[in-house]
């Protein structure tokens, strides 16, 4: 059965409800999904507005307070050179949140046009988009975005861009399969026998039809997005200094995690709480927007 | 099944050209040439350099001899330590990386298996919950994060493993729990499902009914059914911890392939970057394939040819 049915047997029953009306009820539902989407929220208006209101800059040293520990006036305490762990801590999901979101951009940019053609084209076409798919999937992901990353150089845009053209892939795949199914279907078929050009097809039937799975593996794509960021800053060649990342954050905080283990510490927990929150969220909405993979 | 292995082997040798030609020319592209370090060398050694480690020659030349020396078991010389060449301090960082790899491999099938079997054996029980639950969190913490956490908690806090090194059973704790947790949920995910899928099949009720002890039942019937989809699963973990161990190896100062390949990079060292990804596109491989063969071993319904 497809969503499309899904919609027009739904709406014999209830008139008014809309299949993204239906989804959006049934990811309220999920109790997983919905602390995951408040924590998401929670993390991305913190991320707004901590860094706006409060009275450190996150780059701003005071060295008569250096690796203090929580307290009122620090609420995470202090790092090495002083800085408010609290600022830097949400200064830091600005740019994870950004990392997790541009790079979902470029992978959309990339991936969604290039499965789309391999899937309508078929032929040499689609072999050639596909084995050269197969190629990239068989790179260890990491390495090869530490190699991009060597040649495009450090700055902040060149990191998404290096985690983009490694990620790609994940969504030209689904695409490619996405279309190649719905494209045997009568409502495809109808719009051919229409006259319809191919283009068209795949803008107005298969890629609308093709949306759900694509915003779950979108945002699975993001946590994976944030925590190769982290790794690259972790291991040094990731976002550069001031712009603070949590994989910065730990691994400056890490040579001191015998005398001051919170500054490694309250950055690990907010990788780990931001990854859980958008797996939650993604199992949520997989649920949500394809009730037949509901067990 | 033979021309299946060879048809896969055939396919794998030419992914792995590809990944090599893809990963020579992104070397060339790096800016800035392998000789550039603080102080700058003079032109004649630099010139050296270049004729020793055949950068003087052309593009497609210079990928030739690679390939040409792949084929004899030469990756190639290392660009930081201009005595030793590539495939030796791989196989130096070898072992480590294996055992890394095995030790967290076998601990999540240890934990992971009896997690799922204990959950769906006492669905919506308390261990079923503390089941689900902790498959859930540790399929999303990334394996370097709870490391961090274990690192604090047993290393910091209760002085009762060193933070890292390589060398004893102690040090190996930390790591592989690290590397294992995520296939270990996964594992325990995937039982727990299979398990409960195939206990509602005919086969099961008929098993029982024709009286069967509840043991036979569940070792004979249930379990080797269920654990196909196990092993579905377990196969490319199993090649994600192989080429996700290199941030654990770094976190925990393993001297692995994995965090040879870091100091690679800091030291534009693209002898070793080159072997580095080859080899784990090989491992990768090399697994994925054993893996699917495994298959038609334990179903027998699966068939290549």
């Amino acid at each position: 059965m497809s969503m499309a049915e899904d919609v027009v047997q739904t709406e014999a029953v209830r008139p008014h409800h809309t299949l993204w009306g239906d989804a959006f009820i049934r990811l309220r539902r999920n109790r997983l999904a919905v602390v995951g989407g408040v924590l998401v929220l929670l993390v991305a208006l913190a991320a707004i507005f901590v860094p706006i209101f409060s009275p450190y800059g996150f780059a701003q040293q005071n060295l008569d307070a250096i690796r203090e520990g929580p307290s009122w006036s620090h609420l995470f305490g202090t790092d090495e050179l002083g800085r408010d762990v609290f600022t830097r801590l949400f200064a830091g999901a600005r740019t994870s949140l950004m990392v997790g979101i541009f790079v979902q951009v470029i992978v959309i940019v990339i991936g969604l046009p290039i499965g789309a053609i391999a899937a309508y084209a078929g032929g040499r076409t689609d072999n050639l988009i596909m084995r050269f798919v197969d190629v990239m999937y068989a790179f260890p992901d990491i390495l090869l975005i530490i190699l991009i990353r060597a040649i495009l150089g450090g700055s902040i845009y060149m990191i998404f861009l290096a985690i983009g053209l490694v990620a790609w892939v994940n969504v030209a795949r689904l695409v490619r399969g996405q279309i190649l199914s719905l494209k045997e279907r009568d409502f495809a078929t109808a719009a051919r026998a229409m006259g319809a050009p191919g283009r068209y097809i795949v803008w107005r039937h298969l890629l609308p039809n093709s949306l759900g799975p694509i915003i779950v593996l979108i945002t699975f794509g993001i946590p994976r997005a944030i925590f190769a960021e982290a790794a690259l800053s972790y291991i040094g060649i990731g976002i550069k200094p001031p712009t603070p990342s949590w994989g910065t954050m730990i691994r400056d905080g890490y040579d001191l995690i015998f005398s001051a283990p919170h500054l490694v510490l309250f950055p690990a927990i907010a990788l780990g709480i931001l990854m859980l929150a958008f797996t939650f969220l993604g199992d949520g909405l997989r649920d949500a927007l394809d009730p037949r993979l509901r067990r | 099944m033979l021309k299946y292995t060879v048809r896969r082997s055939f396919w794998i040798i030419i992914v792995l050209l590809a990944v090599a030609f893809i990963t020579f020319s992104l070397m060339h592209l790096v800016p800035g040439g392998p000789w550039d370090r603080e102080k700058t060398l003079p032109p004649q050694v630099v010139e050296n350099l270049n004729i020793k480690y055949g950068l003087d020659k052309s593009f497609f030349e210079q990928f030739g001899n690679f390939l040409w020396g792949v084929l004899q078991g030469d990756l190639g010389l290392s660009y930081t330590y201009q005595d030793r060449d590539v495939t030796d301090i791989i196989l130096q960082g070898l072992p480590k990386t294996a055992i890394l790899g095995i030790t967290a491999f076998l601990l999540a099938i240890i934990i992971g298996i009896p997690l799922g079997m204990a959950a769906a054996l006492r669905q919506n029980s308390i261990i079923d919950y503390f089941s689900v639950f902790f498959s859930t969190l540790f399929a999303s913490i990334p394996g370097f994060v709870l490391g961090i956490f274990l690192i604090i908690l047993f290393s910091v806090t209760l002085h009762l493993l060193p933070t890292g090194g390589w060398g004893s059973p102690k040090q190996l704790i930390m790591p592989a729990f690290a590397l294992g947790a995520l296939p270990a949920a996964y594992i325990a995910r995937i039982t727990r499902a299979s398990i409960l899928e195939v206990s509602r099949q005919d086969y099961i009720r008929t098993a029982r009914a024709k009286g069967l002890r509840e043991r036979v039942v569940m070792f004979r019937h249930i379990l080797r059914n269920a654990l196909i989809p196990v092993l579905t699963i377990a196969g490319p973990e199993l090649a994600f911890l192989i080429a996700g161990s290199f941030i654990i190896e770094t976190l925990f100062s393993i001297p692995g392939i994995g965090r040879l390949f870091v100091q690679g990079v800091f030291q534009r060292d693209y002898g070793l970057i080159m072997g580095a990804i080859l080899f784990y596109a090989f491992a990768v491989a090399i697994v994925n394939l054993i893996v699917d063969l495994l298959y038609a071993v334990v179903d027998p319904r699966i068939r290549y040819d």
